[in-house]
Formats: C-alpha cells, sequence, structure tokens
C-alpha cells in the first residue's frame, strides 16, 4: 500500500562547513574531559549519525529540521534542549522525529544528562500535545518498547553510506 | 515531633539491570521480629524482593521474579496480610504472585486493560485490587477464594493515560490521577459494585496543571498529597463536616508546595508520623512537614521544607516510600538501576 508522503516536496538546504576544532596538545591535556557544547550535540544528531528523515533519503539537517542554534546546551548541569522544525504543521512525523534525536541523544551523551526535547514555538498544530508526549519518560519507555517503533527510529538513525 | 536533622545513606542496593520504576513495602514486616522486606520493579521486566539481614542489618535480595512479565514491570503492591504481591506491567497484564516458603509463584494474572497497565493498589482488608493504565481506565477487581479475581468494573472518565490509582485507606473510594492533569475520585454506589466518578480535582479547584504522577494519604486519611509535572506538590484536605447524604465528603485544595524541584516530581509519599517525602527528576528528594509555626493568620494549614537531599541518585528519583515499623527508614529507586536506603535522623 502506498501511502501519501506528508511533505512530497521538501526544501533541501546545504550542509553547512564543519568548523575546524583545535585538537588540545597531547601532553596537558590528556586527562581533560572536553566539556559538551551545542556544537558537538549537532554533529551527534547530524553528522555521527545522519538522521534520516522518516519519508525522505535527506537528513535533518538538510531539511533544516534541525539546527545548531536551536540547541541549548548546559554540560555544567548536565542539561540539553533541542528544538527541531517539522517541516510542515500538521506533521505526524513530528513525534517520531523526537524519539529519533532523544534515542540518538540517550545512546550518545552520558547517563547524568537532562534532555528536554520540544517543537520550535509556531511550528505545528498540535505543539503542546506532541511536547507534552515527548517529555514524558514513561510515554517514550512504553513506545521504545513497541519493536514497530524502534525499527523506525533505528532506520532513521542507521548510518547513510554514500 | 523531634527535629530531622539529616538523611543518613545506609545502603545502596544493585541487582536490577534497567531504570527501578518503582517498590513497595511488606506491611506485614518490620513488626514482631519479621525483617522488613521490599519488592522493587523494573524495566528489565523483573521484581526484585529484598530483606533486611536481622543479624548484620544489611539488606539482601531473596528473590528475583522473572519469565513472568514479557515487558516492563511498572508497579508493585502487596496485599494487606502482606501474602500476596500484585505486580502491574506494560505487557498489559497484572501478576499475583504467592510466597510459598521462600519461593515466589505467579499464581494469577488480570488481563483485560488494552494496553500498558501503570499502577495496582489493594483495598484495606484486601479483598479488591484496582489498575490502571494507558488505555484510560481504572478497573476494580475482587479477590475471590483459591486465588481468583473477577473484575466488578471498568471506570472511564479521564480522557489521557492514568498514571497512578490508591485506595483510600478508611473509605470505600479509589483515587486515580493521570496525564489530564486531574485527579479523580470513585465511589461505589451502596454494595452494587455500581462505581463512579464523584469528584474531579482539576485546574478550576486549584488543581494541577501537568501530568498527576502520584498521590499520598495521610494516616489518618483526611489529607492527601499529589505531585505533578507543573512542578508542584499540592496538599488536599476533605471535612467530614461537609458530608453528603450519599456519605461522601468532598476534597477541597488547601496548599500548594512551588519552587522545591526544578523538574518532574514522580513521587511522593506521606508517612505515618506526618513527614511528606518528594522525589523527582531533579534527582532530589525533599522532606515537608506542617508549618506550626504560623500565627493562624493564614487561612488553612500550610507546609514547609524540613530537608532536602540533592543528588540523592545519578539519574532521575521514579519512587520514594516510607518503611513499616518504627524508625524513619524510606527506600528511593532511580533511572541508575539503584534503590538506596535511607534513614532520617535527629542528629
Amino acid at each position: 500500500m502506498v501511502s501519501e508522503l506528508i511533505n512530497a516536496n521538501p526544501v533541501i538546504y546545504e550542509k553547512k562547513e564543519r568548523r575546524v576544532r583545535s585538537v588540545p596538545s597531547a601532553a596537558a591535556d590528556e586527562y581533560v574531559v572536553e566539556p559538551i557544547d551545542q556544537q558537538e550535540i549537532f554533529d551527534i544528531l547530524s553528522v555521527y549519525s545522519y538522521i534520516k528523515d522518516p519519508e525522505h533519503p535527506y537528513s535533518l539537517e538538510e531539511l533544516k529540521v534541525i539546527t545548531e542554534d536551536a540547541i541549548e546546551v548546559d554540560d555544567g548541569r548536565g542539561y540539553v534542549r533541542v528544538t527541531f522544525t517539522p517541516t510542515v504543521e500538521h506533521c505526524s512525523m513530528a513525534t517520531v522525529i523526537g524519539l529519533c534525536l532523544r534515542v540518538k541523544l540517550l545512546r550518545s551523551l552520558p547517563s547524568r544528562y537532562k534532555v528536554d526535547i520540544r517543537v520550535a514555538p509556531g511550528s505545528h498544530a498540535t505543539e503542546a500535545a506532541v511536547n507534552k508526549q515527548l517529555n514524558d519518560k514513561e510515554r517514550v519507555a512504553a513506545a521504545l518498547e513497541n519493536p514497530g517503533l524502534v525499527d523506525m527510529v533505528d532506520e532513521c538513525l542507521s548510518p547513510s553510506y554514500e | 515531633m523531634e527535629l530531622a536533622k539529616e538523611l543518613r545513606e545506609i545502603q545502596t542496593l544493585e541487582g536490577h539491570t534497567d531504570r527501578v520504576w518503582s517498590l513497595a513495602w511488606n506491611p506485614a514486616t518490620g513488626v514482631a521480629g519479621i525483617p522488613l522486606s521490599f519488592a522493587s520493579c523494573s524495566g528489565d521486566k523483573t521484581v526484585r524482593i529484598w530483606e533486611q539481614n536481622p543479624s548484620t542489618s544489611s539488606w539482601d535480595c531473596k528473590a528475583v521474579l522473572d519469565e513472568t512479565h514479557t515487558r516492563t514491570v511498572r508497579s508493585c503492591a502487596w496485599s494487606p496480610s502482606g501474602k500476596l504481591l500484585a505486580t502491574a506491567s506494560f505487557d498489559a497484564t497484572t501478576a499475583i504472585w504467592e510466597n510459598v516458603g521462600g519461593d515466589y509463584e505467579c499464581v494469577a494474572s488480570l488481563e483485560g486493560h488494552e494496553n500498558e497497565v501503570k499502577s495496582v493498589c489493594w483495598n484495606a482488608s484486601g479483598s479488591m485490587l484496582t489498575t490502571c493504565g494507558r488505555d484510560k481506565t481504572v478497573w476494580v477487581w475482587e479477590a475471590l477464594p483459591g486465588n481468583e479475581f473477577d473484575c466488578v468494573s471498568v471506570l472511564q472518565g479521564h480522557t489521557q493515560d492514568v498514571k497512578m490509582v490508591q485506595w483510600h485507606p478508611t473509605r470505600n473510594l479509589i483515587f486515580s490521577c493521570s496525564y489530564d492533569n486531574t485527579v479523580k475520585i470513585w465511589a461505589d454506589d451502596g454494595d452494587d459494585d455500581d462505581w463512579a466518578c464523584v469528584q474531579t480535582l482539576g485546574e478550576a479547584n486549584n488543581g494541577h496543571s501537568s501530568t498527576v504522577w502520584a498521590l499520598s494519604f495521610n494516616a489518618s486519611g483526611d489529607k492527601m498529597v499529589t505531585c505533578s509535572d507543573d512542578l508542584t506538590l499540592k496538599i488536599w484536605g476533605s471535612d467530614d463536616a461537609k458530608m453528603s447524604a450519599d456519605g461522601f465528603a468532598p476534597w477541597r485544595h488547601l496548599c500548594t508546595l512551588s519552587g522545591y524541584h526544578d523538574r518532574t516530581i514522580f513521587s511522593v509519599h506521606w508517612s505515618r508520623d506526618n513527614i511528606i517525602a518528594s522525589g523527582a527528576a531533579d534527582d532530589a528528594i525533599k522532606f515537608f512537614v506542617e508549618n506550626n509555626d504560623q500565627d493562624g493568620l493564614v487561612d488553612g494549614p500550610s507546609y514547609k521544607l524540613l530537608l532536602r537531599k540533592e543528588n540523592a541518585h545519578e539519574m532521575d528519583i521514579n519512587s520514594v516510600q516510607w518503611s513499616p515499623g518504627e524508625d524513619r527508614v524510606l527506600a528511593s529507586a532511580s533511572d541508575d538501576g539503584t534503590i538506596k536506603i535511607w534513614e532520617l535522623t535527629s542528629e
């Protein structure tokens, strides 16, 4: 059964140039743990995983669903908030995308981190309902025990070999 | 009441291989020389039974109840006699276990919920049970001889996922709290098992503005505390003087405690000696008592912070429960997979 795509003609944006990070000198900084910052979180979500949009072979970065400045990090407090923008206002994939972001961060960040995920204010018709579901830990845990949903998330998070 | 000064960490219990969601003290232990014991349940699909060693005072895992639930076990509750343990799971069933000489055997499975069961609670006499879940319903079950259980009613009314159910300690009332931000109170019309919602505590009654995760009654049953994703705790009271013809005294908001936790408060428990313990996603455990310092100018009781323990665990705290027995012993369960035993001391 071929179902209609929610957004058949997404706008594709150029992937941005990666800012080169200075490498700390080996001797002095061997035991220093680099604090996690905005770029690192963005890289986790866009480079290391290349999270695919559930409907298209493009990454969330290319569709500008996630952008670096929509990520708030406080490494000292162990807190991250990711704000994402679904490509269309009535996107029913919003909860799946949010779940993918949450799973990716769960697998990549230290366990002390508290993560909040939300849709950009004004970007979705049922914004409050989507945000509430994405931030209810028990609902997320139950969803991740659903094999069909886990398969979809793993598919979105699987590395893409070009 | 002696002033509590310190929360002493007694022991950290490891064993579960996933987050620990909930724990329940066996009410028949901690008295008459019977060592304290409790059950914990986890995302690892098992339930563990822990017991305090009377000679060493340390805690050991006595049993692992596995190979029954096929998904997360979310909540557990002992019958008042301590002979049966009910466990509620995301696999949509509630299992009933019986302690047969140290071994726990699953003697019944309550089916009916359409999806995840989130909470289970027995009534004060052990003749009935109540469960609730994501299917928005509260189920009422009757315990019959021979470990048979019959569903006597399915209560509809919540518009979203029901997070917890509690039977009132002295009155035949069921309280449920939900993702729909309300607390509902259900009463039975005579002996007909004809249950109906007799009150809803929502935003209009000074209720919560987000998911209500838990509720707990004081020992006398005339007050209760609720906790929520809205970061507050609320105290409610019921005035018998306002009892209606059918014997129901409505509940009203007494006090809101805000600014103490900065992330979702998952659990709250009111001790027998009137100390409220709360556990939250900010990894902290906090204690509150009634504020007797006021001059009586404030309308109604107010509550104040007694003590706080930040970083009680390394991750979210999902459950805090006071033990039965004389001492001020508290157990906490966390996403970090551990359970901690604490004692609230006066020095």
